[in-house]
């Protein structure tokens, strides 16, 4: 046996899978290698999930073949278990049974007795850091400390192989980074890790990916290699003078420029081929703009595979009126949260919040998972009482006219709260009906959205059936029917592909232009990136406001002097726990 | 891979856990079962007891009174007097009584006439038939009384030519009750049955952790059995509840042994939890498990099961499908074992059938259990 062969640990061959008829996977080869972590990348609908449950041995393919340590799972699948962990989704826990409990579960089930239990429960204890809460029930636990719970849960038995379907979803930063250095720790004793991620600066630090998308394998090697291939390409015009979404819609119409998305101040722009730069004068950035070569990302190599982004021209600025105000409307203020706080019981989820928003601004709520982002937002939607403190949009006080309010408001779910079984065509008319529109207004508010978005092709689909970039765009369309002045976002864009997310951003864009005023939720940085300021909301407060490169100027220093959004919102959550334990 | 205790014993363990931190689950087994039985036992009630009955007395007469002495006197009956006839219609309209008895003013006056010159006037509500007709035989019940009495006191002491007296075996008292409990006790545990297990393999794919579990050396047999046994352990406890309640607070009578009570009602929990457990496998969604549940077990169980409807008068496809539902003989055999004791012949055509059931339900269920997520 080679060296080559002897550090592969899975092998793919040709692999396919379907799913009554509708494939899921299509032809894929590759190998997975020992004591590295191998990174499985792609949008949601990609293909990933279905991917580790074939190599788990939880479903048998259609045709090609898999390798599991030269095992094939389905058939050897008894033994290939006692050398396999795998970590699902929402990690596998038992939430009414106590960290104790759940180690012992699967300790049993794993056949790890006596003393090898005893060692191994003590070094995953201290691995994990929950020594201090075996007692704890799991449901109680942080999602940080579920990930780690159920990161020891799956190490029982010391598997050789660890599969970890989208370990990240719903953690804040701070643990996903602590969670990578604990994987790493075990690749580099020599586990096969595969660690699957729609985020692509997650996935940049993977020593190999297998980027995919729609079943399909895109690349399969180190990404590094990939974004290496893309040097040159990678441009950041700083210093704009003036507005810098009309820089980067006029760099888009650029034909040297593939795509383009803001970052901060700074409009960030990949070439089609290096050194055939745009025009800086006819960008009319200002006198002080400077075009500057950046490190490429996984995510502009990734967008090149593709074939490219979008444009940056939105048919749907042309469509949407100006946004007017309101006689007697404050334009700095029409959304305003005065010591917004909401509680549950004992429980304070939103405390004392302030925050105004300006007429044609997009505000982001980030933070992580259970900090407040959605009671917040959901009391600005007048979705949910306010228990005391002010919410008002559009001058409306939120607490006497909810429902006047709500009218001015579009909404955008996270997920997209469509209608599943209902066509695309009955969930246009469904959405324009319940915001008041009739007769030859709704017919024509309809076709305008469905030429707009070009969902003409799937008019009689269900909304369930569509590929999710279009069931954003369908989403989309179905908020802005009665063309609000407001519009609300929750996580609009996590899990879908990048080019779908610059395309959504885009239309985004484009509605600012108009003057419509933009709220979003989000704990995805990528995202963060695109809103002219941010609240920082964390155990219920807003920690910290700020445009993005304030937020990131603020923790720059001389070991970090070009933080990312992460790095910032790490150094602020932790600045604010440190504060916490001084007072 | 082989049947392991210590995998199959953490499954049961883990189970158990669940349902003791659960308190839906409690809920299912304890208090449900009693409340149900209430509800059955005492609710339902299909003997005429205590017709609320108006009477309109426009005579002062003997023979009017003595009448409505008798009336008063009867057991079944809870009159209530007035003079006015228009209040007496209006309470019955009103439905405050039953019906009404009206005795004219020259009621007495006809009797010693003779000749059957002298009328009572019954009125009754026949919107509800069954209530308007227990109200006229009782009220024609009560009159033959009064006549007989009325002869006895002139002295024509008439021995009749035939003299009925009839006995009713295995419930001499004709209680209801003895017979509706022993059936609804079967009914409420086809509901506890099925419900307590349609929602325990359905939660563990909601809630990802199926995966898990399979990703694991778990084999389909521990799986199932660690899926029965803590949910037939609570399912006895339920009945044990339901026997306790039954003997013990309505003083429903069991003649038959506890040992035979046991292997029936084990038999039926077989295919209770096993109809349980094959929704909650194959539908994945604890909703959707607990809605198929509930009608696929407690409709049947209380139309088809001959505990309320006779199943002999049934069309014959319905009695064709009333072979189908376990309930059927579980009331067979809980009836007889409550009521009559242990009568074999019944018993053992029951049990056979509830055995077939048992193992039809269980082995459709161990078929359906996946060992992996597409299937088998």
């Amino acid at each position: 046996m080679s060296s080559q062969t002897a550090s592969m640990a899975i092998r793919l061959q040709g692999l396919s899978h379907d799913f009554a008829g509708r494939p899921a996977l299509q032809h894929l080869t590759a190998d997975i290698r020992r004591g590295i972590i191998t990174g499985l990348v792609g949008p949601d609908g990609a293909g990933k999930t279905t991917l580790m449950r074939l190599m788990a041995g939880l479903l048998k393919p259609v045709s090609g073949s898999i390798l599991v340590e030269g095992l094939d799972p389905v058939s050897a699948g008894d033994a290939l278990r006692l050398q396999l962990g795998y970590m699902p989704q929402k990690f596998g826990l038992y939430e009414d049974l106590s960290v104790m409990e759940n180690l012992v579960l699967y300790a049993d089930l794993r056949g790890v007795t006596g003393q090898a239990r005893h060692d191994s429960f003590e070094r995953l204890l201290a691995f994990t850091d929950l020594a201090r809460f075996t007692d704890r029930l799991a449901g109680k636990l942080s999602g940080g400390m579920k990930q780690k719970l159920g990161l020891a849960c799956t190490l029982l038995g010391s598997p050789r192989i660890l599969l970890l379907d989208e370990p990240c979803v719903g953690v804040d930063p701070i643990s996903r980074r602590e969670l990578w250095r604990m994987v790493s720790s075990l690749a580099d004793a020599g586990m096969a890790v595969v660690w699957s991620t729609s985020y692509l600066d997650e996935a940049e630090l993977c020593n190999q990916v297998l980027l995919m998308h729609e079943g399909k394998l895109s690349y399969a090697g180190s990404p590094q290699t990939l974004m290496d291939s893309m040097q040159g390409r990678s441009l950041l015009i700083q210093g704009i003078d003036g507005n810098r979404r009309h820089v980067l819609q006029r760099a888009l119409r650029c034909p040297q420029v593939m795509d383009g998305a803001l970052q901060g101040h700074a409009v960030r722009l990949v070439l089609r081929t290096a050194g055939a730069l745009p025009d800086l004068a006819s960008l009319q950035a200002g006198p002080d703009a400077s075009l500057q070569a950046v490190k490429p990302r996984l995510e502009d190599a990734f967008i090149d595979l593709l074939g490219g982004g979008p444009g940056g021209d939105s048919p749907l600025t042309e469509h949407m009126p100006p946004a007017r105000l309101p006689d007697g409307v404050d334009a700095d203020a029409v959304i305003v949260a005065e010591q917004l706080t909401r509680r549950f019981g004992d429980f304070i989820a939103t405390d004392h919040v302030d925050f105004r928003i300006r007429r044609g601004e997009i505000f982001g709520l980030l933070g992580p998972n259970g900090a407040g982002k959605s009671t917040t937002f959901k009391m600005m939607c007048g979705l949910l009482p306010v228990s005391s403190g002010q919410a008002r949009v559009m001058g409306l006080d939120l607490k006497k006219s909810a429902s006047q309010a709500r009218q001015q408001i579009g909404y955008m779910a996270q997920k997209f709260a469509l209608y599943s079984n209902l066509s695309v065509a009955q969930n246009l008319e469904f959405f324009s009906g319940i915001y008041g529109l009739s007769g030859s207004r709704q017919k024509q508010a309809i076709a305008e959205m469905v030429r707009v978005f070009a969902l003409t092709p799937f008019l009689d689909m269900n909304a369930g059936e569509l590929p999710l970039g279009f069931k954003q765009r369908l989403a989309l369309s179905c908020a802005l029917m009665h063309q609000p002045p407001l519009l609300f976002l929750d996580e609009p864009t996590s899990g879908v592909d990048p080019v779908s997310r610059r395309e959504f951003w885009c239309h985004i864009n484009g509605l600012v232009d108009k003057g419509v005023t933009v709220m979003v939720t989000t704990h995805f940085m990528d995202e963060a990136e695109y809103c002219d300021r941010i609240g920082l909301v964390y155990r219920g407060r807003m920690i910290a406001t700020g445009t993005p490169d304030e937020l990131k100027a603020h923790i720059a220093s001389s070991a970090m002097p070009d933080p990312s959004m992460e790095d910032a919102f790490i150094a602020l959550v932790e600045g604010h726990d440190l504060a916490g334990e001084h007072a | 891979m082989s049947f392991s205790l210590r995998r199959f014993s953490a499954l049961c363990r883990k189970e158990s856990y669940q349902i003791v931190r659960d308190p839906s689950s409690i809920l299912i087994a304890f208090v449900l079962p009693v409340l149900l039985l209430f509800i059955y036992g005492y609710g339902i009630n299909l003997d005429a007891n205590r017709m609320r009955l108006g009477i309109v007395q426009q005579d002062g007469g003997a023979e009017a009174s003595r009448f409505v002495q008798t009336l008063q006197a009867s057991p079944y009956i809870d009159a209530s007097l007035s003079t006015s006839e228009s209040t007496m219609r209006q309470q019955l309209k009103n439905g405050s009584v039953r019906g009404v008895v009206i005795l004219r003013s020259d009621f007495s006056a006809k009797v010693r006439q003779g000749q059957g010159a002298a009328a009572i006037q019954l009125l009754t509500d026949g919107a509800e038939p069954n209530t308007a007709n227990f109200v006229a035989s009782y009220v024609q019940g009560i009159w033959q009384l009064w006549m007989q009495q009325r002869q006895q006191d002139q002295g024509l002491v008439a021995s009749p030519a035939l003299n009925l007296q009839p006995r009713y075996w295995f419930n001499p008292s004709t209680v209801s009750r003895n017979y509706l409990v022993p059936g609804s006790i079967s009914v409420i545990m086809t509901i506890i049955g099925a419900l307590l297990t349609s929602l325990v393999v359905a939660r563990e794919w909601e809630r990802g952790t199926m995966e898990a579990l399979l990703s694991t050396p778990v084999t389909r047999s521990e799986l199932l059995l660690s899926k029965i046994i803590p949910y037939y352990l609570l399912g006895m406890a339920a009945m044990a509840m339901c026997v306790l309640v039954a003997t013990l607070i309505m003083g429903v009578p069991l003649q038959g042994s506890l040992w035979v009570l046991f292997v029936v009602t084990s038999l039926f929990l077989g295919s209770a939890l096993g109809l349980g457990l094959l929704l909650s496998t194959t539908t994945r969604n604890q909703f959707v498990a607990a809605q198929f549940a509930l009608t696929a077990a407690f409709l049947p169980a209380i139309m088809l099961s001959g505990f309320v409807f006779e199943i002999r008068s049934m069309p014959l496809p319905v009695q064709l499908v009333t072979y189908l539902i376990p309930a059927r003989y579980f009331v067979s055999a809980l009836q007889t074992l409550f009521q009559a004791g242990e009568i074999w012949p019944v018993l053992l055509i029951n049990l056979l059938f509830l055995l077939l059931s048992a193992v039809f339900w269980l082995g459709l269920t161990a078929w359906q259990t996946p060992r992996r997520l597409d299937g088998n």
